[in-house]
């Protein structure tokens, strides 16, 4: 057990240093763009200029102005946008992450059963045509990219048939049909192809030959006894699944008018809003050493062969 | 037991003369030992085995046609991508010969369809097979063009990837020790960092352009090239034929081009064939958010988010680019599987 929490404590330290250079990374590099924060400055004097910059702070020397931003952060603090009404960027992410993460969870829950429906179904059926449209369809979902989805689903149901909403938002179901529908292909896609390799290996390994033996369905083993061990490895993609929705949750909430991080960090860049870019760069970069470290800790407590390994006979 | 000595066998044998004997040549010895079916190089095996994926080969001679084609964009493109001809913009798609509504020029006003060519005064014998654009570019060049911006991305992100991730994974893995373990620190830490937003913040620190995108691409994807690279390296490095060149007195430099590189190179080709679908989707990705190639270059992206903005009503400037990146990324990941499952030794048969 020590060492397990040896081994916790480490990855904790290396989240907390890689967010800690994440952090001051997207800090210098911002401190390099060109042209300032104020988008008419031809109209203001010097003193205005001065004033504005005494008031966020920007006449400091850079290396104050680095560690006050990291004191602020440390309190959560990620700033105020120099757009959007000088709104505080916590306060201006906080009332957005609702949508994203209703959708991100919606597109990940979705996704990951589709995907495990479709990748035994074609473990299954290994080598026959099944098997054949199912690793193909995973391909089209990996291929083609989220926005050409989302474009075609907004036309064909929004535009056409005219079922769902075309892009709106009011935090109700009809609305996340669309959007959730865009962001699940790119997760289902590469759960089906995970789980299709899985479980054909589970499906050739002795326990599952034993439980045929004595005589269950093919079916019941593929779920009862294969399934299962064919998930554990399924926990270590969800990071790159994450990033993914990240990136495709910036499309997809554009062309469906979400009121959403992705929405605020393309509107952020376009109008050169530096505190918020670094807000949701830092955010994002968060929520995914996070996840991470929740994959670590949960492959050791769901699969018991790793933990002992790690726990290196300590008990 | 006694007379059983006298059986016709026995007294065959003792009927036997010398010349009914020839000595065995030496080339009928030789025959018995030869290698019938030719020995295949480690190319030339996977090549085989490729060969076999129909769905690889079909994907191969797409992208080969495709490249042909956007490598002598300047020659097959009907029109100049980049001049605008104002008069004649909006056009719906006109091949010669075909009268399929859709594709003659006729677009459906209200009920009735009506010849924009004729409305406009397009010249007889003036065709845009694709159609043009809202400031009137010719949509057919624009894609050749666009998807030749995309492929260069593409590949040169994918080369960069490879000789950063290839150099790193080999130091860090032939090194070992405290160096492996310093360098894999920072790959923990790097992969942290999500690559999407590396690429945003470059791009706008550098000046927005072909080579910025493939800035960014590059420094975010070669981090799972380093980290296959090495575990392969970590695995070749204990092989006797590395042992012995090391015994020999081959310098570190020597194994690595002689000895590892050639080893790993399915599993370079591999990573590689994954990482360019994953350039052109990222190129296309910020055109299509607006901070990708600036205007008048034509991407992929670009042009789809130009289609975008008018596709309720002219939806053929989206769809036509749209379906060729499609098509380039399902043949590219197509074609990536094909290529892990021959290289693959452990589906060698």
């Amino acid at each position: 057990m020590k060492s397990y929490a040896r081994f916790l404590g480490k990855r904790v330290l290396y989240m907390l240093l890689t967010l800690f250079l994440i952090a001051s990374i997207t800090f210098f590099l911002m401190k390099l763009l060109p042209g300032t924060p104020y988008s008419n400055q031809d109209k203001l004097s010097e003193e205005q200029i001065y004033i504005m910059n005494e008031q966020y702070g920007l006449n400091e020397p850079v290396a104050v102005q680095y560690l006050v931003y990291i004191g602020g952060l440390l309190k959560g603090d990620l700033g105020t946008s120099f757009q959007f009404n000088n709104t505080p960027v916590t306060k201006l992410l906080s009332t957005r992450i609702g949508p994203s993460l209703q959708l991100g969870i919606q597109a990940v829950a979705l996704g990951t059963i589709l995907g495990i429906v479709l990748g035994v179904i074609a473990a299954m059926y290994q080598n026959t045509w099944i098997d054949t449209l199912a690793t193909f369809s995973a391909i089209l979902g990996r291929s083609i990219p989220n926005f050409v989805i989302a474009v075609l689903l907004q036309l064909i149901f929004g535009v056409y048939l005219q079922w769902f909403p075309i892009a709106l938002w009011d935090g109700g179901f009809s609305s996340s049909v669309l959007p959730t529908l865009a962001l699940t292909i790119s997760p289902l896609a590469d759960s089906a192809r995970f789980i299709r390799t899985e479980m054909v290996d589970v499906l050739s390994s002795d326990y599952v030959e034993l439980a045929r033996a004595k005589g269950l369905s093919r079916w019941t083993v593929a779920f009862k006894h294969g399934v299962r061990n064919a998930l554990i490895p399924l926990v270590t993609i969800l990071g790159p699944m994450a990033v993914g929705l990240m990136t495709g949750s910036m499309v997809v909430e554009n062309i469906y008018a979400i009121p959403g991080i992705g929405e605020q960090f393309v509107k952020s860049i376009m109008t050169n809003d530096y505190p918020t870019i670094m807000g949701v760069t830092i955010l994002y970069s968060a929520m995914l050493v996070f996840i991470i470290l929740v994959v670590d800790i949960l492959y050791g407590v769901i699969d018991p062969r790793i933990r002992v390994s790690n726990e290196g006979g300590d008990k | 037991m006694h007379n059983q000595e006298n059986t016709p066998v026995a007294d065959e044998l003792k009927n036997l003369s010398p010349d009914m004997f020839a000595p065995a040549s030496e080339s009928s010895v030789q025959d018995n030992e030869k290698i019938a079916a030719p020995s295949l190089s480690f190319i030339q095996d996977s090549w085989r085995r490729l060969k076999k994926n129909k769905a690889a080969v079909v994907s191969l001679i797409v992208l080969t046609i495709m490249i042909i084609l956007t490598i002598a964009a300047p020659l097959v493109a009907p029109h100049d991508p980049n001049v605008q001809t104002v008069e004649f913009a909006s056009l719906p798609p006109k091949i010669p010969g075909i009268g399929i509504d859709g594709l003659n020029g006729t677009q459906a006003v209200g009920d009735t369809r009506v010849d924009k060519y004729a409305e406009k005064g397009v010249p007889e014998g003036q065709y845009y097979i694709l159609g043009t654009d809202s400031l009137g570019r010719d949509l057919l060049s624009r894609i050749l063009y666009g998807t030749r911006v995309s492929l260069i991305i593409a590949f040169v992100a994918a080369f960069f990837d490879l000789t950063i991730g290839v150099t790193y994974g080999l130091v860090s893995g032939w090194c070992g020790g405290k160096i492996d373990n310093f360098m894999q620190r920072v790959l923990e830490i790097l992969s942290g960092v999500p690559n999407l937003v590396v690429v945003i913040l470059m791009l706008l620190v550098l000046d927005p352009g072909i080579m910025s995108i493939i800035i960014a691409l590059a420094i975010t994807g070669w981090i799972s090239m380093a980290r296959v690279v090495r575990a392969q390296t970590l695995k070749l490095k204990n092989q006797e034929y590395i042992l012995a060149a090391r015994t020999l007195g081959e310098s570190s430099i020597k194994i690595a081009f002689k000895h590892l590189i050639p080893n790993l190179s399915g599993v370079i080709i591999i990573q590689t064939m994954f990482s360019i679908p994953s350039a052109i989707f990222f190129e296309a990705f910020l055109s299509f958010i607006g901070i990708g190639i600036p205007a008048p270059t034509a991407s992929l992206g670009t042009l789809i988010n130009d289609g975008y903005k008018t596709f309720r009503f002219l939806p053929h400037l989206m769809w036509y680019p749209a379906a060729v990146i499609c098509i380039l990324m399902i043949s590219f990941n197509l074609l990536a599987d094909g290529l892990r499952d021959a290289f693959d030794p452990k589906m060698k048969d």
